[in-house]
């Protein structure tokens, strides 16, 4: 606990009144005075800004970079184009995740985001696999915020008006009155909204204009959890990790044609052979949202049966809360195939009792990127 | 109004003993969002797990803070939990219990006590 790093904003954080706690090996607010349910219906009715500077930001240079990266990602990263950011896996040798992140093209370079409690294993993993093909620049002098909501656009825009001609999934690199700013229309809310990278001698002055402009409230990991749970997003650690495969993830978008079986660059990343057969065939387990039944809260770790009786559990939920703009719980989690149709029941034993949920599709609320 | 170190207040009313979650409890939980009440009839021992209730942050269990018997719930929270955020020592008391012997809550902390106790 004595160790915890800070980030840029922390002074600001309790300025505003947050309440800390450790989080990947930083001191991160989880809640504002506004309080986490507040919060989210916030981001989602207007604007809610996040610090996410504990997460990684990583440049690759060098002509050889997205022919490296394809060497480590199930993605096509060759084909994506300048000024356009995908999802993408790093995988390991069994076909599993070793971190989700997201790549962008800027021309002479690749910018990489990745998880603040894998980033030194990511950095590592890339130095040993990729370090001779491309040059890897850890930035330490920029911090990250996420501005989401549908008050996003008109917030940033007060800065920068060519933000508002972004599309989701954009990425722009503009000068501005807080520096150069790395800029990407996304975000892990479900909502349309930014992610913006700015020098930390110029961060908390930005922080402090976004929070200035109308609707923009600061928001807290607790808010950031729900948030991301119904836009059926992964928490990497959570709901993939090492163990789980893409396939078995439902992360089957994230792997283009071009990558699998009959691409013109089918595998060629770590773990192909299961990764390409269970994108062919299936996977016996899959990754499901699951609606409780009732009201309590089915949370991570719950064991899922197929009936009220049965001795051995078929799954386990891996995320669970209570969704405030669903007004309900909501879950994910791993079933077997054969009960992860939409509308199948199952049952999670919560406190000794085995209460029903019905596999639902994600998002349990439809986002709002701007495509 | 007496409180445990267990965050819950009881008030006596008509010989039983009224119980729910104290201001400070509730703010500490966070937003409350689901609640699991005993059945009225229940026998309970103190100390017993009676009520369950989930906040946006974690799950946690109201404990029963005398010997006696469940005798009337308040039902309405099940369908509307944040009462509890909202008016946690009036409107949104939890059940209500007949005891032995009244007398044992003398044992428990007046207001000032409690303050004290949570700083």
């Amino acid at each position: 606990m004595g160790d915890l790093k800070q980030t840029v904003f922390h002074d600001l954080h309790v300025e505003l009144g947050a309440k800390m706690v450790p989080f990947a090996g930083y001191s991160m607010p989880v809640q504002y005075p506004l309080g986490v349910m507040k919060e989210h219906l916030h981001t989602r009715a207007a604007a809610g800004l996040f610090d996410v500077s504990h997460m990684g930001q990583v440049l690759l240079h060098g002509n050889q970079a997205a022919a490296a990266l394809e060497t480590i990602v199930p993605v096509s990263i060759l084909a994506l184009k300048e000024g356009r950011q995908r999802y993408a896996l790093f995988t390991n040798e069994d076909g599993g995740i070793l971190d989700d992140l997201m790549v962008a093209n800027r021309g002479d370079h690749l910018f990489l985001v990745v998880n603040a409690a894998c980033k030194e294993a990511d950095i590592a993993h890339m130095q040993s696999t990729i370090g001779g093909d491309c040059e890897i620049e850890v930035i330490e002098d920029r911090a990250l915020l996420a501005l989401q909501g549908p008050a996003a656009e008109a917030a940033l825009s007060a800065l920068l008006p060519a933000a508002a001609d972004m599309k989701f999934m954009d990425v722009l690199v503009a000068d501005t009155d807080y520096g150069p700013l790395w800029i990407s229309r996304s975000g892990y809310t479900g909502e349309d909204g930014y992610e913006i990278s700015v020098l930390n001698d110029q961060a908390v002055a930005f922080a402090r204009f976004l929070l200035a402009q109308d609707g923009v409230e600061p928001i807290g990991l607790g808010a950031r959890d729900s948030l991301r749970l119904e836009a059926g997003l992964c928490l990497y650690g959570n709901d993939i990790d090492r163990t789980t495969s893409p396939a078995e993830a439902a992360l089957e978008w994230a792997v283009q044609k071009i990558r699998r079986t009959g691409g013109d660059r089918a595998g060629g990343f770590p773990g192909a052979d299961r990764i390409l057969t269970e994108l062919d065939n299936g996977a016996s387990r899959r990754r499901v949202g699951l609606l409780p039944q009732g009201r309590a809260p089915m949370r991570a770790g719950t064991a899922v049966f197929a009936d009220e009786t049965s001795e051995t559990p078929i799954g386990t939920i891996t995320s669970g809360a209570f969704g405030p703009s669903i007004q309900g719980p909501m879950s994910m989690g791993y079933v077997p195939t054969e009960f992860a149709t939409t509308g199948t029941t199952v049952y999670a034993e919560v406190r000794g009792k085995r209460l029903p949920a019905t596999i639902a599709d994600m998002p349990f609320r439809p986002s709002t990127y701007k495509r | 109004m007496k409180f445990t170190e267990e965050h819950e207040w009881l008030r006596v009313e008509d010989n039983v003993v009224v119980v729910g979650i104290t201001d400070h409890a509730s703010e500490q939980l966070g937003d409350i969002v689901f609640i699991e009440l005993p059945e009225v009839g229940t026998t309970v021992t103190k100390d017993d797990e009676i009520v369950v209730i989930e906040s946006v942050k974690a799950a946690s269990d109201v404990l029963a803070p005398l010997d006696g018997e469940i005798v009337e719930v308040n039902e309405p929270l099940v369908d509307e939990p944040s009462k509890v955020n909202d008016d946690p020592m009036g409107d949104a008391w939890m059940f209500k219990m007949s005891v032995e012997d009244l007398s044992v809550l003398d044992d428990l902390m007046d207001e000032a006590a409690y303050k004290a106790f949570i700083g």
